[in-house]
């Protein structure tokens, strides 16, 4: 078990700037996932601190020591690859094992381990197939008892979830967490899923274009989002967003005009005169309410028609055309909503987002 | 009433494609079979009846064969050819995959260009290159020696090709993953790739021990004494010596044939079976 630590990594293809400028410490046994969307350099970090990627500048440490140079083996790293890249040809016990023998263990221990990792991963029955006979979720497991039998410093997980179908992918998230929790190995997790980011770490590192827009824990990135990018990137249905303009502003009270020249008042004073402002919401913070009349304390009213309803069960998803662009609004299910419907979206002052249009930060930190 | 329906029905796949292309293929066998019919024929004739085109010996004898393996140096040369054509193979598999492998898996500065230049050694002609090979196993005393047989084919342009080509086809993720296992570059390529690549080994394999063993030029030129003689120029030497028993060269032919059978009858079979990348991908 070990500490990692990043400082000033960079690391460019030619022109392409992959990763810039990366900062962080990860503490001993901590999950750490790196999410953001296709491309912003999540698996290039990840191959750098397994040493299968030069870094272009910067400095990456495990337990305190610099490992730049360190060649992949003398990492004490193990990693599990998207596609899962089983040695096609050897069996799944010779799988697992293949990383003891290069250390050269005695063959009890070898076999002992490799026992142990399989107990824990379910794979006793299955030692002596090839991975061409495995399903995909047994395949899964073989990659992880071939990172788990070695008992590393680090585990680097790459995508490992994504190429399940969703009914499996959640029960390994599950087998995930729990095997953490047992074997206590600090982890960093790369997934492009924000829902598999939220429910496994302890703190997410959220990246975009190469560059850290947030390090915390799931509940930090959620409640605090740094910016906009952060905030429609976590949770889902993703957060409604709209734009207003500063009119006038007092100690105690703000007046913003909305897009259709509708004036709302809020209580805050963060704001300059002619500030672009936008708003952000939660779909589950809006209350979707038929009746005319409630003028709630605090709170914003915004009209809107609903365009789609999807029921998810005990929740329902309703989608709202209105002045200010598409809402959506996540409601308990024993609502009576139809589609066309007309509807007055109820915001609560407290629940609403504020960013500024132009450096997109959350206004409200 | 049964069996004319089917009868029927199969005649209702013959379309006139199919009927052509079965005669085609059977036309081709004939003119590659025959030769090798007559060959064996041959070799069961006596020396008179060899210029009759009888397909069968009217008095079929083993003296041939009796005279090949008691009187002539044939046992000698075939375990030469063995010998060599072996040896070039086992070479040739570990350098031209070795090679091939580096060219299609590690980024260094002149990879293309030395790609290139071993490619551009396919389009020498042997005949170019015999004067100065001759020369050079003069000059280190190769000449009467299995090495001097064997040099000019240890490594090929052709084999170095191929195995980059089945290698570029390997998941870069496999290799990665056996580096992070802790094993060393040599050991990657033995105990991953290689596996991994049987079939393009065992063609490689039969090409060149087959290319090998039917070679005449090069083994003409550098050996003098019979002893040191390949299975072709034992053949040809036949000629001379006995002037033109046909009979006795059709033997020894066959007797030079069974060997490459073994070879194709073992490795095909890799060929054929192959090892799936079933490993990645869920
Ligand atoms: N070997 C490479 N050569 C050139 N560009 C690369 C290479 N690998 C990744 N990139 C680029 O670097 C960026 C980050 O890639 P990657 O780390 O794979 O993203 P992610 O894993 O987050 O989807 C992308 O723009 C990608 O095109
Ligand atoms: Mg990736």
């Amino acid at each position: 078990m070990a500490n990692v630590q990043f400082e000033n990594l960079f690391k460019n293809y030619g022109e392409v700037k992959a990763v810039e400028d990366f900062n962080l410490k990860i503490a001993d046994g901590e999950f750490i996932v790196l999410v953001g969307p296709s491309g912003c350099g999540k698996s290039t970090t990840l191959r750098m601190i397994a040493g299968l990627e030069d870094i272009t500048a910067g400095n990456i440490y495990i337990d305190d020591s610099l490992i730049n140079k360190v060649h992949p083996k003398d990492r004490d790293i193990a990693m599990v690859f998207q596609n899962y890249a089983l040695y096609p040809h050897l069996s799944v016990k010779d799988n697992i094992s293949f990383g003891l023998r290069a250390q050269k263990l005695p063959k009890m221990e070898v076999e002992n381990r490799v026992l142990e990792a399989s107990e824990t991963l379910g794979l006793q029955g299955l030692l002596s197939r090839r991975p061409g006979e495995l399903s995909g979720g047994q395949k899964q497991r073989v990659a992880m008892g071939r990172a788990i039998v070695r008992n590393p410093k680090v585990f680097l997980f790459d995508e490992p979830l994504s190429n399940l179908d969703a009914k499996l992918r959640h029960k390994m998230r599950a087998e995930m967490k729990k095997l953490h929790k047992q074997v206590g190995t600090t982890t960093i997790y790369v997934t492009h899923d924000q829902i598999e980011a939220m429910t496994l770490a302890d703190r997410i590192v959220i990246m975009k274009d190469g560059v850290i827009e947030q390090v915390g824990t799931p509940n930090e990135v959620y409640k605090k989002p740094n910016n906009i990018f952060v905030a429609s990137f976590i949770g889902t249905p993703a957060m409604n967003f709209f734009e207003g303009k500063v009119k006038s502003c007092s100690k105690s009270l703000t007046t913003i005009t909305l897009k259709d020249q509708k004036d709302i008042k809020l209580s805050s004073n963060i704001y300059e005169k002619d500030q672009d402002i936008i708003f952000g919401i939660r779909p589950e913070d809006i209350s979707v309410n038929l009746d005319k009349k409630s003028k709630m304390k605090d709170s914003i009213e915004l009209d809107a028609e609903i365009s789609v309803i999807e029921p998810m069960g005990h929740e329902t998803v309703v989608i709202c055309d209105s002045n200010y662009g598409e809402l959506t609004g996540k409601v308990e299910s024993s609502h009576t909503l139809k589609e066309n419907m007309k509807v007055k979206l109820i915001i609560k002052e407290e629940k609403i987002y504020q960013f500024d249009k132009i450096s997109e930060k959350n206004l409200l930190l | 009433m049964k069996k004319n329906d089917q009868i029927i029905e199969r005649l209702e796949h013959l379309n006139p494609s199919k009927i052509l292309t079965w005669t085609l293929l059977f036309i081709g066998s004939i003119v590659m079979v025959t030769p090798i019919i007559f060959m064996v024929s041959t070799s069961f004739k006596t020396g008179q009846e060899v210029y009759t085109l009888s397909l069968f010996p009217k008095s079929p004898t083993f003296e041939n064969y009796i005279f090949i393996l008691k009187e002539s140096k044939f046992l000698i040369w075939l375990l030469n050819s063995l010998w060599v054509a072996s040896f070039s193979t086992a070479s040739v598999l570990f350098f031209d995959s070795l090679v091939g492998y580096t060219l299609a898996k590690f980024k260094f500065r002149g990879r293309e260009i030395v790609f290139v230049a071993i490619l551009s050694t396919l389009m020498i002609p042997t005949e170019m290159l015999i004067i100065p090979w001759y020369m050079m196993s003069r000059e280190f005393g190769w000449i009467d020696t299995y090495w001097g047989i064997a040099f000019p084919g240890l490594m090929t342009g052709f084999g170095t090709f191929l195995m980059r080509q089945f290698f570029l086809t390997l998941p870069d993720e496999l290799i990665e993953a056996a580096r992070i296992d802790g094993w060393s570059e040599f050991a990657i390529w033995w105990k991953i790739a290689m596996p991994l690549v049987i079939p393009a080994l065992s063609a490689l394999a039969i090409f060149h021990f087959l290319g090998n063993w039917t070679a005449f030029l090069w083994p003409l030129i550098i050996v003098n004494d019979p002893d040191m003689y390949t299975i072709p120029v034992g053949l040809a030497s036949f000629n001379g010596e006995f002037q033109m028993d046909w009979e006795i060269v059709m033997t020894a032919s066959c007797l030079a044939t069974i060997p490459t059978l073994f070879v194709f009858i073992f490795l095909q079979k890799y060929i054929i079976k192959g090892i799936m990348l079933a490993g990645l991908k869920g």
